[in-house]
């Protein structure tokens, strides 16, 4: 109980199911200001669908999910305006070019302090792309568009989803680096990947996915 | 008020979007103008039979055409991902889809209007008719855009959308296509035709209120 | 009294609930069917202006009293479960479409081949036939919407949505066709028109319109606790009732 009281996000006794199936069951974690947690598991054992549960799109068919000791499920807006979800499509729109994209998406978040969009372009390294249309990029640039919404809209939580495809290596290093400064202002991350994550300055734990046993 | 930033975001968003894909814009433009153009071809040249039928053909004409633009006020955000952003983002989902509806209305029902004046011309409608025509359509249309938010959401990722939103949403539209409809007619006979204007005001506001709250409800539905 | 409320509408509850009901049910509405056919058919005396012919409302009206009822049921039971979460209403509502459209086409059907005799026409636009037609279209709209959808929850939920806009629509669709009718035909014969029924016609009608009522409800029960079953088939429940009903029919 001391552990719930103290964890800033915890999870307890989590099941999900998609359709009919049982996709995972009996999952808890707990997680802390300033801590990362790589979320593994091989294919279908539900990491997408943690992610969707935690970012309120779903809801998990039992158990309990806790921000600051207050159910999520209390103020859902609250905790959703504290969050970012990078999903596997990313939330680029094609027909609009960088830069539109961005404001469009500073717009809607609509919180008051914002990093400055050319800060936030430079950071991922499109400054110079930011007039072209997003359709006109390749899978990697687009990738980096969505990892600028994170640079450019401050949120206590971030929740990415295969953050890494497309990316190539200097874009894992890019990613790595912005987790780690997340991590060390306080925030939190989850993230679901493959992937080994180099991250060194800040604490990185790992979540298991297992395949649900059906009983 | 804080909500109208995020509003006119999404409108501003929403329009750039569309008008850019000239190519799917233009589609059911071209198709109302076909479809209004077979009647004829189907009728006869009788003159007086094509007039006569001229405003109903336009109203089927419009109604058709519209359940074509009709899916894709979410679906291509749901297949880029950017409707979970809105859904997680958005401060008020129900405005969201409010806005959504605005500008399908302003970037593919206004056009429609612009082109049915034209072929209320084809159709040599007097000018009464056409007055009433018009005033009737951008009195309804509002109503096809909203409630057609509602399809479009409830139809989101879901396979053979598009003909799926067309048998959910043709049945909704029949009021509207009724007192349209009848309006022309009657404005023909010299009758008056305030009631169909009121009605079809209080069914638009009817929809404006409850459309966009049902939408977010079936966004939500489609999304979890 | 919420949590008795709660209680009820618990899937597990319910299902035992409906186990019991049904037979009775289907007893009562067979009783009340040969009750109302027989003061029908053969009580009855022939209409003097119909004749014979009259006697098929007996069918025809309480099927579109019905498929009315089932479309409220369908869309009540939607709108319980959006707004109150009661999972069963899910399972309510997915039971009662099928069988909505059913007494809608039932009514169409019936109310043609009264129109035959009564009109010399098959169809006739007669406003309460089309609003019977269109209601149609809405169940086989919100059918379709089911079977679109593969997750049977998410399907349940986009139904309830699409039901409780249908019957906000239902009140506005009657009256426009209505409206549409008189204007174009204004000597339409109104077929409940007559100002009083005789009461040796209207006693097997309330008996028959009674009967579908229990009908209705038997059936939905059926249907509810397969759609129950379906939807709680993980539940350790379903589970234990699925091995004692295999250990029931293995017995010798």
């Amino acid at each position: 109980m001391s552990v719930v009281a103290i964890a800033a996000l915890s999870a307890l006794d989590l099941e999900c199911v998609r359709g009919d199936e049982l996709v995972f069951s009996n999952l808890s974690f707990a997680l802390n200001d300033g801590e990362i947690l790589q979320v593994l598991g091989e294919n279908g054992s539900g990491k997408t669908s943690l992610l969707r549960i935690l970012s309120g799109l779903s809801a998990a068919s039992s158990g309990e999910l806790l921000w600051r000791a207050q159910p999520l499920s209390a103020d859902p807006a609250d905790w959703q305006s504290q969050l970012h979800y990078l999903s596997h499509a990313g939330g680029v729109t094609g027909a609009l070019t960088v830069a539109e994209n961005l404001r469009y998406a500073s717009a809607l978040a609509d919180r008051g302090a914002l990093n400055s969009l050319e800060d936030a372009l430079a950071r991922v390294g499109l400054w110079h792309l930011r007039d072209v249309l997003t359709s006109r990029l390749s899978a990697g640039q687009r990738q980096r568009v969505a990892l600028a919404r994170l640079v450019l809209i401050p949120a206590t939580v971030w929740l990415l989803d295969e953050p890494l495809t497309a990316l190539d290596r200097a874009g894992k290093v890019l990613l790595e680096t912005l987790l780690t400064e997340h991590a060390l202002t306080g925030g939190l991350a989850l993230v679901a990947t493959h992937q080994a994550l180099t991250i060194t300055r800040a604490p990185l734990r790992t979540l298991q996915l297992s395949p649900a046993v059906v009983s | 008020m804080t909500v109208s930033r995020p509003a006119l975001a999404i409108l501003r968003r929403e329009c750039l979007r569309l008008l850019r894909r000239r190519g799917q814009l233009s589609q059911p433009l071209i198709f109302f103008t076909l479809v209004a153009v077979l009647f004829p071809f189907a009728l006869g040249q009788q003159s007086a039979l094509t007039q006569q039928t001229g405003p109903a053909v336009v109203w089927i004409a419009v109604l058709l055409a519209t359940t074509l633009s009709l899916e894709d006020i979410f679906r291509s955000d749901f297949d880029d991902g950017s409707l979970e952003q809105l859904v997680i983002t958005s401060t008020s989902l129900p405005l969201a889809c409010a806005m959504k509806a605005l500008s399908h209305w302003l970037t593919s029902l206004l056009p429609l209007i612009v082109l049915a004046a034209l072929m209320s011309f084809v159709y040599n409608l007097s000018a009464v008719e056409r007055l009433a025509l018009l005033s009737t359509l951008s009195l309804g249309t509002p109503v096809f855009s909203l409630v057609g938010a509602v399809g479009s959401a409830l139809t989101v990722g879901v396979r053979g959308g598009a003909l799926l939103l067309a048998l959910i949403i043709l049945p909704l539209y029949i009021p509207v296509l009724i007192f349209g409809a009848s309006a022309v007619h009657n404005a023909a006979l010299g009758l008056p035709i305030s009631g169909e204007h009121y009605f079809l005001a209080g069914l638009a506001v009817l929809a404006a209120t409850l459309a966009p709250f049902a939408a977010a409800a079936g966004l939500r539905a489609r999304l979890s | 009294m919420f949590k008795a409320l709660h209680k009820y509408a618990s899937p597990m509850h319910f299902y035992a609930l409906a186990n019991a009901w049904t037979p009775w049910l289907f007893g009562i509405s067979a009783t009340l069917f040969l009750a109302g056919l027989y003061g029908g058919l053969v009580l009855a005396p022939a209409d003097y202006q119909q004749g014979e012919s009259f006697r098929i409302i007996y069918v025809h009206v309480p099927s579109a009293w019905l498929s009315m009822f089932s479309y409220l049921v369908m869309a009540g039971a939607g709108a319980a479960s959006l707004i109150w979460k009661v999972k069963l209403g899910d399972a309510i509502a997915r039971a009662s479409a099928p069988l909505g459209a059913s007494f809608t086409a039932l009514a169409l059907i019936t109310g043609s081949l009264w129109g035959k005799p009564m009109w010399g026409a098959w169809w006739v636009w007669d406003a309460r036939l089309t609003s019977e037609l269109l209601l149609l279209f809405l169940f086989l709209g919100y059918l379709a919407l089911q079977s679109a959808i593969d997750d049977r929850r998410a399907a349940a939920r986009a139904g309830a949505v699409l039901a409780v806009v249908g019957v906000v629509n239902i009140p506005i669709i009657h009256y426009s066709v209505e409206w549409w009718s008189t204007l174009h035909q204004p000597a339409t014969i109104s077929k409940m028109g007559a100002p009083s029924m005789a009461t040796s016609m209207l006693i097997p009608l309330l008996l028959m319109a009674l009967a579908y009522q229990v009908f209705y409800f038997a059936v939905l029960l059926v249907r509810a606790r397969c759609e129950i079953l379906e939807f709680e088939k993980r539940a350790q429940w379903v589970k234990t009732l699925a091995s004692t009903r295999l250990v029931a029919h293995a017995a010798p």
